[in-house]
């Protein structure tokens, strides 16, 4: 074992995985009661219910099917039941996924009801759950390692010490090889130029502006006032940061000093350029944002917060830092790292930064988050605008 | 020695503070980071941990420096030593 290497489940297409779910994924809002009792029938199995999928049209949808199919394809998924309303979108989930060679079958619910659906899903449901139990962690390196960050509930804190501390984490890993991921476009108002002056061509900086431009624009259309107490929000502001600009500058330490991005993805899209930093275009809601993140395939989650955002994911780990000692002290049970040492000039950034590879590692071989031991599932899909 | 408060860069125009309770009338204690400078100001307000406190005299309409970067603009006159915040600074977007 070299000091970047770590235990995962190796995939059909070679890519790498840290937990072996099997999920039980709705096509739309009408199928979640089926897949939640398929859940609760097969112990073990991860049910993902979501709000959606009904009348969506044009890009929307497809962003809809990118994220479905996308969460059944993250190598943090073993294998995957997929249960719809009517079976021709549902088998365009279950084609998606299978790409990937994992196991993964469909049922649809019209023609045979609920009943019949969960008995003959449950069944399928519990030979996945039995096979995949019997898969193995073997060692794997940095360069098969996908890794995403996003910051929330930050304060003043973020951005002096637990952002910056992913930013070192990002130093270290980028040169070694290893997939990285930011995103959050509205919050970086204000410190986009400096943003779009960390892109690794003249293409990929403009690319990022355009997407920058895009979502001022509609946050013009639709604003009804400067934005405060939503962009900064109330937890935000009860943390001393002031601004959007000011909170841009603290976000965008967490890719570090020296890292440029190679590429600006879509929304859940995976990355496809090798390894290095791609930044995505997501909102700056927190599980909006992790959600796009795990289905474009990253399989864990670096956190920082300042007054305690207590985000999971159901199928991407989420680990959390805080460089805030009053949040260490009253929310600990969500705190992973705490950095708030750095604060106290008791521990350096690169001290901290060596802390969260670790911390890191420890999750990927299998540790599990506080959020993960706490329940946190928050999957939601981004919605672009109203269906038809 | 307590350091109470951190400046990203020398050019800022306020600090963050990081301890908790400073109250109006403490002699503070200050780290640049990015010269790694200790500097002293006087509080004239109450500033809560994570909030901050201006470094220099500041008009309305001046522009507040933080990680050596326009974050934004005082909407008061701000003396040094006072709580910068919602109530005297304000964003340039949106």
């Amino acid at each position: 074992m070299g000091r970047y290497d770590f235990y995962g489940y190796r995939r059909e297409n070679g890519r790498v995985g840290i937990r072996n779910h099997v999920v039980i994924l709705p096509l739309d809002d009408l199928s979640n009661a089926a897949s939640e009792a398929v859940a609760n029938n097969i112990k073990g199995t991860l049910a993902l219910p979501h709000a959606y999928g009904r009348l969506q049209f044009g890009e929307d949808l497809e962003l809809h099917f990118r994220t479905l199919i996308g969460t059944g394809s993250n190598p943090n998924v073993a294998a995957c039941v997929v249960i719809g309303i009517e079976p021709g979108w549902t088998a365009r989930v279950v084609e998606g996924i299978a790409k990937t060679g994992k196991p993964v079958a469909g049922f649809s619910i019209e023609g045979n009801g609920d009943i019949a659906t969960i008995a003959h899903a449950s069944r399928k449901a519990q030979d996945l759950l039995q096979w995949a139990s019997e898969k193995q962690r073997q060692v794997c390196s940095i360069r098969d390692l996908f890794i995403s960050t996003k910051c929330g509930e930050s304060d003043t804190t973020s951005g002096l010490a637990s952002c910056p501390t992913v930013g070192n984490l990002i130093d270290k890993l980028d040169p070694l090889g290893a997939t990285t991921c930011f995103g959050e476009t509205s919050e970086l108002t204000g410190a986009e130029m400096v943003c779009a002056g960390r892109a690794a061509t003249k293409d990929v900086s403009e690319k990022f502006m355009q997407v920058f431009r895009a979502y001022q624009e509609v946050i013009e259309r639709h604003k009804t006032s400067d934005l405060s107490e939503s962009q900064p929000t109330k937890g935000n502001i009860a943390g001393g940061l002031t601004t959007i600009e000011e909170k841009a500058f603290g976000n965008f330490q967490k890719i570090g000093k020296k890292a440029r991005f190679i590429d600006v993805l879509k929304p859940a899209e995976a990355p496809a350029k090798g390894a290095g930093l791609y930044y995505m275009d997501t909102s700056s809601a927190a599980a909006e944002c992790v959600t796009l993140q795990a289905a474009a395939g990253f399989v864990v989650h670096l956190f920082p917060t300042g007054q305690g955002n207590v985000i999971g994911n159901p199928i991407e780990p989420v680990i959390k830092l805080t460089a805030n000692p009053k949040t260490a002290r009253t929310m600990g049970e969500h705190i992973d790292l705490d950095v708030s040492g750095i604060l106290r000039r008791e521990m350096t950034l690169d001290e901290a930064g060596d802390h969260l590879v670790d911390l890191t590692l420890r999750t990927c071989n299998g540790r599990l988050t506080c959020a993960e031991a706490l329940g946190h599932r928050e999957f939601v899909m981004t919605k672009l605008y109203q269906s038809a | 020695m307590i350091t109470h408060f951190i400046v990203h860069d020398k050019a800022d125009s306020v600090g963050v503070m990081v301890v908790e309770n400073i109250q109006g009338g403490q002699d503070l204690t200050g780290w640049i980071m990015e010269t790694d400078e200790t500097i002293t100001v006087r509080s004239l307000d109450p500033v809560p941990l994570g909030h901050k406190i201006a470094l220099k005299d500041l008009r309305s309409g001046d522009t507040v420096l933080k990680y050596g970067h326009d974050v934004g603009r005082a909407v008061a006159d701000i003396s040094k030593g006072h709580h910068v915040h919602v109530h005297n600074m304000k964003t340039k977007r949106w």
